[in-house]
């Protein structure tokens, strides 16, 4: 039958491109709850550091942004920022932005940055379609798409406003493995090339691109264990490390890693490898069984020999740095909660608990065995990668809730493949014998599609109530069900960028570092890079020492405001009393003798606020700074709503004054109160004042 | 050891064509280039080491290149790959261009 005077072939082609629009269309749309509901707002952090180098990049062009040094982050001692990030998003968020200017389309950059990740989850759907066609058939590719477009794991960190490094991380993820796996099945150089630049871009936009320079090498050796080497694996791998690691050596933040550290070295190794294994095959097909046999004899044992030697005299000579800390505590997962107190304080590097996974995949995460199944039971070149990524990437998403991200690729597609299964035993029109009759047929089919509806309808729930939510602004239904912002953070921001003088420094903790530089616009003394343990350290003693040692260590370190978020009055468990142990921690760490976490417990063992509080607790700037006033506002039945604790019956403060606080005291901002102009401490002024 | 060596030779000599030795001489010629470059860094010293890793570099990728084409112009190989040795060649082109631009880059 003719539809628009077009034949079959092309009738499903047509039918295949008007599906991949919708599943964008659905991809895009699914992601702008928080657009609709609050407004376009750059959400939660670390976007926000995005957003002010991307701001940079527009206003002052590229060659400046390159070699950009902040003097206000990090007061005093400032940031590469040209060297210390990985440019990607930027870049690409500023060539969106010049191109539409060039077409006299002027939309402001800010919503060029809100909206590019909805844009790039459109474009994954699609390289997520190819991969399950390179993998299985169109079909499979179409099912793996529709899956990526609203799996709730990707979503999370790709809504609109999230303007983060994984936004267009994941596209180029999946379309580097996607390249990869094409130029191992055709052994085209030319693939290989193109997976080579899609390597580079990804390289310059996410740090993960570490799991794709060890799973790619991964896959060679394994290929090889298992006796598979061809030539068309010799022209894709060593096409792909060639170019890959000369072009990831060109973004400053990598630098020249690739030739020192542990991360990098398996791909060094398996380029080594292969080049020895492609020798040996080519000597084997031109000599005899028996003299073949002798010479790989002698040749393993010399390239052997010569490889451990070289390998041992390098890392004695410390030549091979190891394991950096991040990726080390993936493998010992105790390690970092001892030695890197910081990396073990971020909610997102915790271990996965069970339910997050059926939250973040739903029906996916057990159509996913049934993928690994079948790609065993094919088991080409191709599905063997499929397996070493599915157990790997398992792995890391256990060990680190983050990691849930980029186990969402490889669930899709497998999950894709295992429903292609299915239909295509159960629709097919029996040509392979009797088939199956008709009412359990209809029956298998039904069940799938229920589940399939029924995994959209729970992604789009879970992204509209989870997912959705801008961290900078908040929102409470009242008694009523009206709807109440939140609005303090932005608030308190402005408040500091009318009311304050440009140079003026501001200390808090360095959660709020990315914000307040980008919507204050001050010089913070710590931010969200988080690449000083011991600056951090500093902050976090002035934040528990007594008031007069904050006092001092303030003044030396040119702090003019210091911020505090306090959630008592709304009950906000998210701030900064909560997050005083890990402050005391980090301090401890630096700081053994100045500030020990035992202190601030009470003799009862409890972390108290109120009048049984430990002395080292009620005497700390932190303490101080969030109840000072508190009790007024609540008056007798003063009660901290996070704690569910009594209030301290009275909070004294003389060396800082209150310079502002938000409507819902959730932010409070003071000034560090200069010296006294009769050369008085700070505590005989106010009792001189008092009389 | 010696015996498999002449063997290999006498293969050689007898059952290669011209155009995949003139690969191969090509390929001795980067293999040499990088040897010479790796050992000046290790007698005089690494400094610019973004230099050094662009010659190495370099000249390892003209290597790979230049074997991948070997690969697959060989007529041994031809029910491997599905294209022609015209097409090799392309891509041979193609690796280059993108090479150049990024040793160019590297080279600083």
């Amino acid at each position: 039958m003719k539809v628009l005077g077009l034949s079959a072939v092309d009738q499903t082609r047509l039918l295949r491109i008007c599906i991949l629009g919708l599943i964008s269309v659905v991809a895009i749309g699914s992601r702008l709850y928080s657009v609709l509901r609050f407004e376009s707002v750059i959400h939660e952090f670390d976007p926000w550091f995005n957003y002010r180098t991307t701001k940079y990049l527009v206003q002052h062009g590229f060659e400046k942004f390159w070699n950009w040094f902040d003097e206000s982050a990090w007061y005093p001692l400032g940031r590469v920022v040209g060297g210390t990030l990985y440019p990607g998003i930027m870049v690409t968020s500023a060539a969106i932005y010049n191109a539409l200017h060039a077409l006299n389309i002027p939309v402001d950059i800010r919503n060029v940055c809100v909206f590019l990740a909805p844009g790039f989850s459109a474009l994954t759907a699609i390289a997520t379609y190819q991969l399950g066609k390179e993998v299985k058939n169109e079909t499979a590719g179409l099912l793996a798409a529709a899956f990526m477009g609203v799996a709730p794991g990707y979503i999370s960190r790709s809504v609109a406003g999230s303007y983060d490094n994984e936004g267009i991380a994941i596209f180029l993820l999946v379309l580097t493995f996607w390249l990869w796996l094409r130029a191992v099945r055709v052994g085209s150089a030319m693939s290989a090339a193109v997976c080579a630049l899609s390597y580079f871009y990804m390289v310059s936009a996410w740090g993960g691109y570490v799991f794709i320079i060890n799973l790619v090498p991964l896959h060679v050796c394994v290929l090889l264990a298992m006796g598979r080497f061809s030539n068309r694996l010799y022209v894709a791998y060593s096409t792909f490390y060639a170019l890959g690691t000369l072009a990831s050596m060109q973004i400053p933040f990598v630098g020249f890693q690739p030739t020192f550290t542990s991360e990098h070295m398996a791909a060094l190794g398996a380029f080594g490898l292969i080049q020895v294994v492609a020798a040996a095959y080519y000597v084997r097909a031109r000599v005899t069984a028996v003299q073949f046999r002798a010479f790989v004899g002698c040749a393993v044992v010399l390239v052997a020999a010569l490889g451990a030697c070289v390998l041992v005299v390098l890392t004695m000579r410390g030549a091979v740095a190891p394991w950096t800390g991040r990726f080390y505590s993936l493998w010992d997962t105790a390690y970092a909660k001892v030695h890197i107190p910081i990396i073990a304080s971020v909610s997102e590097h915790q271990p996965t608990a069970w339910p997050n996974f059926f939250f973040d995949l739903n029906v996916l995460i057990w159509l996913f065995p049934a993928g690994i199944y079948f790609s065993f039971r094919e088991l080409s070149d191709n599905h063997v990668f499929l397996i070493l990524y599915s157990v790997f990437a398992a792995y890391f998403a256990g060990v680190m809730v983050r990691l849930i991200l980029t186990l969402t690729p490889i669930v899709c597609v497998l999950a894709g493949v295992a429903v292609a299964n299915v239909f295509e035993a159960y629709l097919s029109r029996g040509s392979s014998g009797p088939g199956v009759a008709q009412v359990p047929r209809a029956a298998v089919i039904g069940a799938v599609l229920f589940l399939l509806c029924s995994f959209q309808w729970h992604s789009s729930w879970i992204t509209s109530t989870a997912y959705s939510s801008p961290s900078v602004v908040l929102a409470s239904r009242g008694p009523d069900g009206s709807h109440h912002i939140i609005d303090d953070f932005r608030e308190a921001y402005y408040w500091l960028r009318r009311n304050t003088e440009p140079h003026e420094r501001v200390l808090s903790w360095w959660d709020y570092g990315y914000q307040l530089a980008g919507m204050a616009d001050r010089p913070t003394l710590v931010d969200n890079n988080t690449w000083n343990n011991t600056h951090i350290a500093t902050v976090g003693r002035i934040m528990a020492s007594d008031e007069d040692t904050a006092y001092e260590l303030a003044r030396r370190h040119d702090v003019d405001y210091v911020l505090v978020v306090f959630g008592a009055m709304l009950g906000y468990s998210g701030d900064d009393i909560n997050k005083f142990l890990w402050m005391i921690r980090i301090a401890q760490g630096v700081y053994p003798n100045d500030v020990r976490e035992q202190d601030f417990f009470n003799a009862a063992g409890e972390y108290a606020i109120g009048d049984t509080a430990s002395k080292a607790m009620r005497e700390s700037l932190l303490h101080k700074l969030c109840y000072y006033r508190f009790g007024e506002v609540m008056g007798a039945q003063a009660f901290d709503r996070v704690r569910k604790q009594r209030l301290p019956s009275s909070v004294s403060l003389h060396n800082f004054e209150e310079a502002y606080t938000t409507e819902n005291w959730m932010v409070r901002i003071y000034r560090v109160k200069s010296l006294d102009n009769f050369g008085r401490s700070h505590h005989e002024a106010a009792k001189f004042d008092s009389t | 050891m010696s015996a498999v060596l002449s063997a290999l030779v006498r293969d050689y000599a007898a059952h290669t064509p011209l155009r995949l030795r003139a690969i191969d001489a090509y390929m001795a010629f980067c293999a040499v280039i990088a040897l010479v470059q790796l050992v000046y860094c290790v007698l005089v010293g690494s400094f610019p080491y973004n230099a050094f890793l662009a010659g190495f570099g370099s000249a390892a990728a003209c290597f790979v290149f230049a074997a991948a084409l070997r690969i697959k112009t060989d007529k041994r190989n031809a029910h491997q790959f599905s294209g022609s040795p015209e097409g090799a060649f392309a891509e041979f082109v193609f690796c280059h261009i993108v090479l150049h631009f990024v040793v160019a880059n590297f080279l600083g």
